[in-house]
């Protein structure tokens, strides 16, 4: 079934709107156009997919889904809230990754019907299967823990590592023999599995190496998506799956460098459980220093240079908005001001940008961790607002400490840091601070949102 | 062509479009990478077409399940995945008023 002409004429046209438009996604200005000219792509490819089954029969079982997935699709997207944007696009991706193992589901029993399933179909069928509804589980799983139906915690159970690599082994093996000798109940089997590894994957994974594991998801479906071109000889498939399948891994790699822990380590080591039993061991220890709005209000307004390090505790108590005011009446009085974003800030790779462009920061002052480090030493006060790990100069000298090696923003190299907590309780690591102990430190408890408000209502008096 | 050269072409198709993927990504910066990812998710919807094309065969009751699951899911990673892009681009684009209804707080600007 090779396209003629004019369909592979098409097909480039979509190609090149693919890849035209990941182009244009390297500035914000030009961002938003290559989203659309992307989307030219799709509609150009799914017009000509409709005019090559315009002869089918079988329209009522096409139409009502596609309506009905373009309405939820639009709503869920319109509706959902930043904060909860993780859970989406891992929901979306499940979708695609199920959508994959649904394809070759239906092409195997084609191939079995028609005694055609011969190996250089079936390999495809096979691997398209596996990371399909591997996937399509493990996004499944990634999206209950971001959305609180299950606990966000490692789920840890005996002999989890021998149970994941001996279900990988037997899919390995079982898909082996359907690419050979193709038959309705080992596939089934297959599927089965393949669903089980999913869960099983993804279910230890704590909710610091979420943008990891949402990552490597990612770059899973794109895979799917590829080998599903092989499946029906499309090759603008195999183009889109492998362009998917690559801005995946490049995030997957990026993700865990941030962490400076190696994807091994992050997918069986079932971080954050372990790591808690090493909370407390800060060698400092030393004594806190609670301070006041009264206090801190001056030391900002008469800064030459506020950077700020915004954590996810940041947009989970809304304050995105009041932050914003904050700093546009700190500019009002001469002020600098800067973020500092760490990588993996937030619950996915760039989480926190998109946060703080909701809340109307303009991206200039967003700085990655590279560019604002060496700010630090010149900055009157750097304020960490719900952040805790990413600041933690633990990671740079404390061998025995579970983030050591993690690169980190420097805050404590500031003049004085003010920390806003709602208490003394850990970060996601479960590892104990010691600049909240460091004498350039002072600690600002209670909830963000409130603090923030009531330091903008001192500044703005003073 | 022969199905092997078919199988070949496909290959050599793919491991060019990784490269090609490699070097227009590795352009995004840490910025955009939600965009990024959520504009990548989009594009793996093309599995719709996928999803279509075994619809359109599909003769018998369970391929009849199979397809109208696999058009939905499709549907949904496309719709879904492009107009949240498009949402958080939107945000990127400079100056103006924070969309109705997601910011309770910030009355005033």
């Amino acid at each position: 079934m090779l396209p003629s002409g004019l369909t592979t004429l098409g097909y480039t046209g979509t190609v090149i709107c693919f890849m035209a438009g990941v182009y244009l996604l390297r500035s914000p200005k030009t961002a938003l156009q290559g989203n659309r000219v992307a989307a030219a792509g799709m509609l150009l490819i799914i017009g000509i997919t409709f005019g090559l089954i315009t002869g089918t029969h079988n329209w009522p079982l096409i139409v009502p889904p596609l309506v009905v997935g373009a309405a939820v699709g639009v709503y869920a997207a319109r509706t959902v809230r930043m904060t909860a944007m993780p859970q989406m696009v891992a929901l979306f991706n499940g979708m695609g990754g199920g959508a994959a193992a649904l394809v070759a589901t239906q092409d195997f029993r084609s191939a079995l019907e028609a005694h055609a399933a011969t190996p250089d179909i079936t390999w495809s069928i096979m691997l398209g299967t596996i990371i399909g509804s591997l996937s399509f589980a493990g996004s499944m799983i990634a999206f209950a823990k971001l959305q609180d139906l299950m606990p966000g915690r490692p789920i840890l159970f005996p002999f989890q590592r021998e149970i994941n690599a001996g279900l990988l082994l037997a899919i390995l093996v079982l898909g082996f023999i359907g690419v050979f000798a193709p038959d309705p109940v080992q596939f089934v089997v297959l599927f089965v599995l393949a669903l089980a590894l999913g869960v099983l994957f993804v279910v230890p994974i704590g909710g610091a190496d979420m943008p990891v594991i949402i990552s490597l998801l990612n770059s899973f479906t794109g895979l799917a998506a590829a080998i599903t071109g092989f499946v029906l000889n499309n090759f603008v498939l195999i183009v889109s799956g492998a362009l998917v399948g690559a801005s995946g891994t490049i995030l997957t790699v990026a993700m865990s460098r941030a962490m400076n822990r190696s994807l091994f380590n992050v997918l069986f080591s079932g971080f954050g459980a372990v790591a808690a039993g090493a909370a407390g061991a800060g060698e400092e220890g030393g004594t806190i220093h609670p301070t006041s709005v009264e206090d801190v209000a001056p030391l900002l307004s008469l800064a030459g240079l506020v950077i700020i390090v915004p954590g996810y505790g940041l947009a989970v108590s809304r304050a995105q908005h009041d932050l914003h005011e904050l700093t546009n009446e700190l500019e009002r009085r001469g002020v600098n001001v800067e973020y500092a974003i760490h990588p993996v800030a937030g619950r996915m790779p760039g989480h926190m940008n998109v946060l703080l462009a909701e809340a109307d920061v303009p991206y200039t002052q967003l700085k990655e961790m590279d560019a604002v480090n060496p700010d630090f030493p010149r900055a009157d006060v750097a304020i960490v607002v719900g952040a805790n790990d990413v600041v933690n100069p633990a990671a740079r000298n404390q061998q025995g400490s579970p983030i050591y090696g993690m690169p980190i923003l420097n805050a404590d190299q500031a003049k004085t840091v003010v920390v806003l907590k709602r208490s003394m309780a850990p970060g996601f690591a479960g590892v104990d601070n010691p600049l909240f102990y460091r004498p350039n430190a002072l600690m600002l408890f209670g909830d963000a949102r409130q603090s923030i408000d009531q330091l903008l209502a001192e500044v703005k008096r003073q | 062509m022969s199905s092997g050269q078919t199988l070949a072409l496909g290959f050599f198709i793919f491991v060019l479009a990784v490269f090609v993927g490699f070097l227009l990504i590795s352009r995004v910066p840490t910025l955009l990478h939600t965009p990024l990812m959520s504009a990548t998710n989009f594009i793996h919807g093309i599995v719709l077409v996928g999803a279509l094309t075994i619809a359109a065969t599909a003769h018998d009751a369970l391929g009849y399940t199979v397809a109208i699951l696999a058009v939905l899911l499709g549907t949904l990673n496309v719709v879904g995945g492009w107009v949240v892009t498009d949402r958080m681009l939107e945000m990127f684009k400079g100056r103006r008023k924070p969309p109705s209804g997601t910011s309770p707080s910030n009355p005033e600007r």
